[in-house]
């Protein structure tokens, strides 16, 4: 989405630069009166507003879209709250019913086996009483007398007891009839007593007095179990029913401890199972009776088990539910604790008992599922804030990041409005600056005294250093706002580099430094690039150089990369100076040009003479052969001030100096720099630089260019009807001989080159005294009395750098070379000197030498000294011809039949004057329409001029529909001889006149089939070109 | 003769003042330069011309800045075709004022172009007076038998 908005806004962006220069004025104006709105952000908003209309609709979607996704971020999150809280909630409720679950289930188990076992140890008790029924049945009643006593059922009692745990002790009863009684009170010896009171026992219709007893029950012998009224109804119950009978709970006597009765009847006699009450009744014989002390015994039983302090156990008789009766535990209601209760089986089938059962304490607080919950709670919290977090933070960086895309787009608008600005400023500006310069010259014409003439003189150069400016300016505006065009047209590197040196050699001379070229052998003679803009760059540097070199010399150096790449690692200098016998080190400490130290060592003597080797000895490889491009590397090397390191990386910033000093003490504005590399980086080439303060800078920049042959360049020069930009160099020294003296290797090559371009052979005496050289010229030349040798040595001439071991010693080894050769001059080599500048004194000792060339080196000036001192004539006249072409515009136009199309009177008056002027003869016309009426193939003229803005039919339109026009007349023509090169025969040239001419680019012309464009007023130069182009068929 | 040499004099310090001024820049001078014995007249021709199609189109502009709405359209078209003669006379500051113009309309600002109407017309008509001046001056001395000395 951010894409698409960006897209839509580059588009607008575009639209924003497509506005022409013409139009650039007033966007910028009304940028300008915009700005003054408000201060701060409002110009931004409003540029927004109104430049980027099409892209508010999709921004403000955008915008909502991400409200909508706001929205849903904040319900996501709160969803993932809710359904955190949630879970852990369920989770605590989980956690905690499973303890509350175990608990009671431990609970249950507990009083399970608690019930159980208090069920048992009673039903055991009560078994074992009923065995005591049967000890009473067999050895009492059964025996006469009775084989029981008191003593020996007591004992028998007290050994059994540990049968019945629960038991606190038995006795046996007697079934008494009041009848009976006052027998049974005299066998017995003691009357029957009641309950309780321990009084005698009033007349009844029968009693149960207590006839056996435990020793633990002692205290019941005698007593009427009858009188209790629990005891009563209970021996009646058993002795119906025939089973044990128990009795509720009730306080039992001595103890007092809570307690039930349990009864068993003693028959006379075996009854059937199925016998009757009354039969029951009628057969009892006594009661066998035993009492439970459950306070005690169930306490000591159930302290017997484990965690009996954990729980609480009640047993109760429920026989009465709504009213149940505590048998054993604390009296404490148990409704709100967690209980659980289990049925007691006590063996008589009226009673019912059961147990209840609860923990001591409060269930503890469920510590392990609060923590859980909470920990879950927690985290869930916790990422909902990581998340909320994130989201915000997405949000802003999201936020920023549009705001940043806005101030970008401002940024680059507001930059390439600034390109926009400073073209059309600068364009605005030269045009005054002309008049003022026109006017200067005007004035310095006029009479005027010296003073005058210096002023005028110093505000003419302020003027042009002033237009250069502007023209730099332009050339940066130009590059930043992408409309720099590069040309592609063959060109000859090396005059290039010769003209450029011409450019410099009166400043040169002055500092007294050395200046030279050097192009390896192994680059191709024509390039095709952009030669304009390359001898921008070396303009560019070359002057760099000069303005900051004192001594020394500037030296610029073409070689292959191939051939650099491979001696990039710089061999060792001894192996060097073995290797080169005549330099013997002592003195060569640097061996660059003029002997001084270069910050790049590349150009030192040690690389250069590798450099050499390379291209000399290897056979263009093949793939240099093949491809259609070489990699050239341009070095510009001083031996100035060099830059400042810490100032170093500005080098290239336009406007940047080293340091504010040196703009006052050099001068410069610093953009030429800036310019260069990105006229460098634009050929797709890369510039760097090497610079030692104190010692020199050297840069240097690769480029690829292609290669080309002379027919290009023929083919270019005729195409586009240009001079050869100079005459060709001369042939006739062809095949001679020169001998080149020097102490400097460096510089011998230098003058080789340029010797070898004008098709000399050349050797190189390099030695580094003037004594020796003269010797081992003189060697060379076949014997020191050469006279007739030395022509049969074939060299025709010596050249002698002025400076070759220091100062003036060329004109010492010239000297003595001449002294000893003496006075046969006959077909002596030409010894020709080679000097930066000359003293009147040094000029008069002429005789001892045949011609001085002066420096810069350069093969025409060297040919033309050569001439000189050869005697050849000089074909002025010739020459003459060849600078000023057979091409003026007079020339080109006089005699030529011209359309002149313009809606505008003035304009149209202007131009047909101005071509009438170069005798022309003119016809004009004033509009498209007429134009196309006028332009009927076949032509009757040779060219026409056309407006490019007027109404209703503007300059293309009419021309693509002439062409048109033309194309139909062609093809009615019979195929013949008339259709040529592939096109038709009716073609008149149109050229485009404009008034803006940066937006009247070329290609749109020739779409739409005009054949160039000229500038609206002429300008001379320019129509030249541009009728030369036309009329370059006719010649 | 010695009138001739005043009014050659008046000539040239009136050319001068009127470049001085920015009244003219070089593109006059270009051409003066075509003017030669072949096409003597050729400057007088030009200017007058450029006189005669500039009031008329100063007239348009006039009319069609009174209608409503203003048809900005046609009035840069106007604007445009009077730039470009003024600028091959080397009217340039009646050029510039028509740049100015151009923005105006470009704005759409009634008012601005209102002004920079006013501003073409005052410029107009102040390089018309004085080249006209410059013009009478030169037939005097044609007249009187001088020669129109040549620029350079």
């Amino acid at each position: 989405m951010c894409q698409v908005s960006t897209k839509k806004t580059m588009k607008c962006h575009a639209d924003a630069t497509a506005v022409g220069p013409g139009k650039g004025f007033q966007a910028s104006t009304a940028a300008r009166s915009n700005h003054q709105v408000g201060p701060g952000r409002l110009p931004a908003k409003w540029w927004v507003q109104a430049s980027a209309a099409p892209a508010i609709r999709p921004s403000a979607v955008k915008v909502q879209n991400q409200r909508i996704a706001k929205r849903w971020h904040v319900r996501l999150l709160v969803l993932w709250v809710l359904a955190g809280i949630s879970v852990s909630i369920w989770v605590f409720y989980s956690m905690n019913a499973d303890i509350i679950k175990r608990r009671q289930e431990m609970l249950s188990n507990m009083c399970e086996e608690r019930a159980w076992m208090l069920q048992d140890q009673f039903v055991s008790s009560l078994n074992h009483v009923r065995a005591l029924t049967a000890l009473v049945t067999t050895f009492h009643l059964g025996k006469r007398p009775s084989a029981l006593d008191q003593d020996t059922f007591a004992a028998y009692a007290a050994r059994t007891s540990f049968e019945r745990p629960l038991m606190a002790g038995v006795a046996y009863a007697i079934r008494v009839l009041h009848a009976q009684r006052e027998q049974f009170e005299r066998e017995q010896g003691w009357v029957i007593k009641k309950m309780h009171s321990n009084e005698l026992q009033p007349a009844q219709a029968e009693y149960a007095p207590t006839v056996l007893t435990q020793d633990t029950l002692s205290h019941l012998a005698s007593l009427d179990l009858m009188s209790g009224e629990e005891d009563r109804e209970n021996i009646l119950r058993a002795r119906a029913s025939g089973k044990g009978a128990l009795t509720s709970p009730f306080r039992l006597l001595e103890s007092n401890h809570l307690g039930v009765v349990l009864t068993f009847t003693v028959y006379t006699t075996d009854l059937p199972p199925d016998a009757s009450a009354e039969e029951r009744i009628e057969r009892t014989a006594g009661y066998m009776g035993g009492a439970f002390d459950f306070e005690s015994l169930v306490e000591n039983l159930l302290r017997q088990l484990a965690e009996s302090q954990a729980i609480i156990v009640n047993v109760y008789d429920i026989t009465n539910k709504s009213n149940p009766l505590v048998m054993y535990g604390p009296n404490i209601s148990i409704e709100t604790a967690v209980s659980h209760t289990s049925k007691l089986e006590f063996g008589d089938p009226l009673r019912k008992h059961e147990m209840r059962c609860r923990f001591y304490k409060q269930p503890p607080i469920p510590w392990s599922a609060i923590t859980t919950s909470i920990g879950i709670l927690v985290i869930v919290l916790l990422i909902g804030h990581i998340l909320y977090a994130a989201v915000n933070r997405i949000e802003k960086v999201e936020e920023d990041y549009r705001k940043m895309e806005a101030l970008k787009l401002l940024a680059e608008s507001a930059d390439v409005a600034k390109s926009q600005f400073l073209a059309t400023v600068s364009h605005e500006i030269r045009t005054p600056m002309n008049g003022v310069l026109g006017m200067l010259q005007m004035l310095m014409d006029t009479e005027l005294d010296a003073t005058q003439c210096d002023f005028a003189c110093t505000a003419h150069e302020s003027g042009k250093q002033l237009i250069k400016l502007i023209n730099e300016v332009l050339d940066q505006a130009k590059i930043e706002s992408g409309r720099m065009e590069l040309e592609n047209v063959p060109f000859e590197l090396r005059i290039i580099l010769d003209d450029i040196l011409s450019l410099f050699s009166a400043e040169i001379k002055d500092k007294g430094i050395e200046l030279a070229v050097f192009v390896s052998e192994r680059v191709p003679a024509v390039l095709v690039g952009d030669p304009a803009r390359l001898r921008q760059i070396i303009t560019n540097l070359v002057g760099n150089s000069v303005k900051f070199t004192d001594r020394g010399h500037i030296f610029v150096c073409v070689h292959l990369v191939d051939d650099e790449n491979r001696v990039d690692v710089p061999p060792e200098r001894s192996v060097e100076s073995v290797d080169d016998e005549e330099l013997d080190g002592s003195q060569n400490s640097c061996t660059t040009l003029s002997g001084l130290e270069a910050a790049d060592e590349k150009n030192s003597w040690a690389t250069f003479k590798l450099l050499l080797m390379h291209g000399s000895s290897e056979p263009i490889s093949t793939s240099l052969e093949t491809s259609s491009t070489v990699n050239l590397v341009f070095s510009v090397e001083d031996t100035g001030v060099g830059i400042p390191y810490q100032a170093q990386e500005r080098v290239f910033m336009p406007f940047m100096q080293a340091d504010s000093s040196t703009s006052r003490n050099y001068g410069g504005t610093g953009i030429g720099l800036s310019i260069s590399r990105c006229l460098v980086e634009l050929m797709k080439g890369e510039m760097t630089f090497v610079s030692k303060p104190g010692v020199g800078t050297t840069f240097r920049f690769g480029l690829p260019l292609k290669k080309g042959d002379s027919s290009m360049l023929k083919k270019h020069a005729e195409a586009n009807w240009r001079h050869p930009q100079n005459a060709p160099l001369p042939t006739k020294f062809k095949g001679k001989r020169a001998l080149v003296v020097d102490g400097r290797p460096v510089r011998s090559q230098v003058t080789k080159y340029h010797l070898q371009r004008l098709g000399i052979f050349v050797e190189i005496i390099v030695s580094n005294k003037c004594s020796s050289a003269v010797s081992r010229v003189m060697m060379r030349c076949g014997t020191t009395n050469y006279s007739s040798n030395c022509t049969s040595g074939n060299i025709d001439m010596i050249l002698i750098d002025k400076d070759a071991w220091g100062p003036d010693t060329g004109v010492e080894f010239s000297d003595s070379l001449k002294k000893q050769t003496d006075a046969r001059l006959n077909g002596l080599p030409k010894l020709i000197l080679l000097a930066m500048s000359l003293t009147n004194e040094e000029a008069s000792k002429e005789e001892f030498r045949d011609k001085t060339v002066m420096k810069p080196l350069r093969a025409c000036n060297i040919a033309l000294y050569l001439q000189g001192a050869f005697g050849f004539r000089n074909h002025r006249s010739q020459a003459r011809v060849l600078i000023e072409g057979p091409g003026s515009l007079h020339n080109l136009l006089s005699g030529r039949h011209i359309l002149v199309v313009d809606d505008n009177k003035v304009n149209r008056l202007v131009a047909a004057g101005a071509l009438v002027k170069f005798g022309a003869q003119v016809e004009c016309a004033e509009s498209g329409k007429e134009a196309i009426l006028k332009l009927q193939p076949p032509h009757k003229f040779d060219a026409c001029f056309m407006d490019v803005q007027m109404p209703e039919l503007d300059g293309f339109e009419a021309t693509r529909r002439i062409r048109k026009a033309e194309i139909a007349a062609s093809e009615r023509l019979p195929r013949n001889g008339d259709v040529k090169n592939g096109k038709h025969t009716y073609r008149v040239p149109i050229l485009a006149m404009t008034a803006d001419v940066i937006q009247a680019t070329r290609e749109e012309c020739t779409r739409c089939g005009m054949d160039g464009y000229v500038s609206k007023p002429f300008e001379e130069e320019q129509l030249y070109n541009a009728v030369a182009v036309l009329f370059d068929s006719a010649h | 003769m010695d009138v001739i040499g005043r009014l050659q004099r008046q000539r040239t310090e009136l050319t001068q003042a009127l470049f001085k001024e920015g009244l003219l820049d070089e593109q006059f001078t270009q051409l003066q330069l075509l003017q030669d014995p072949n096409n003597p007249d050729f400057v007088a021709e030009v200017v007058s011309l450029f006189f005669e199609d500039s009031e008329k189109l100063l007239d348009e502009l006039t009319r069609s800045l009174e209608q409503d709405p203003v048809d900005y359209k046609k009035v840069d078209a106007y604007v445009h075709q009077f730039k470009g003669s003024s600028s091959s006379i080397g009217a340039q500051r009646v050029k510039n004022a028509c740049v100015i113009f151009r923005t105006c309309c470009e704005e759409r600002s009634q008012e601005g172009c209102r002004q920079a109407l006013q501003q073409v017309k005052h410029e107009f008509f102040l390089i018309k007076s004085r080249l006209e001046a410059l013009l009478q001056l030169e037939q005097q001395i044609l007249a009187a038998g001088g020669t129109i000395p040549f620029m350079e």
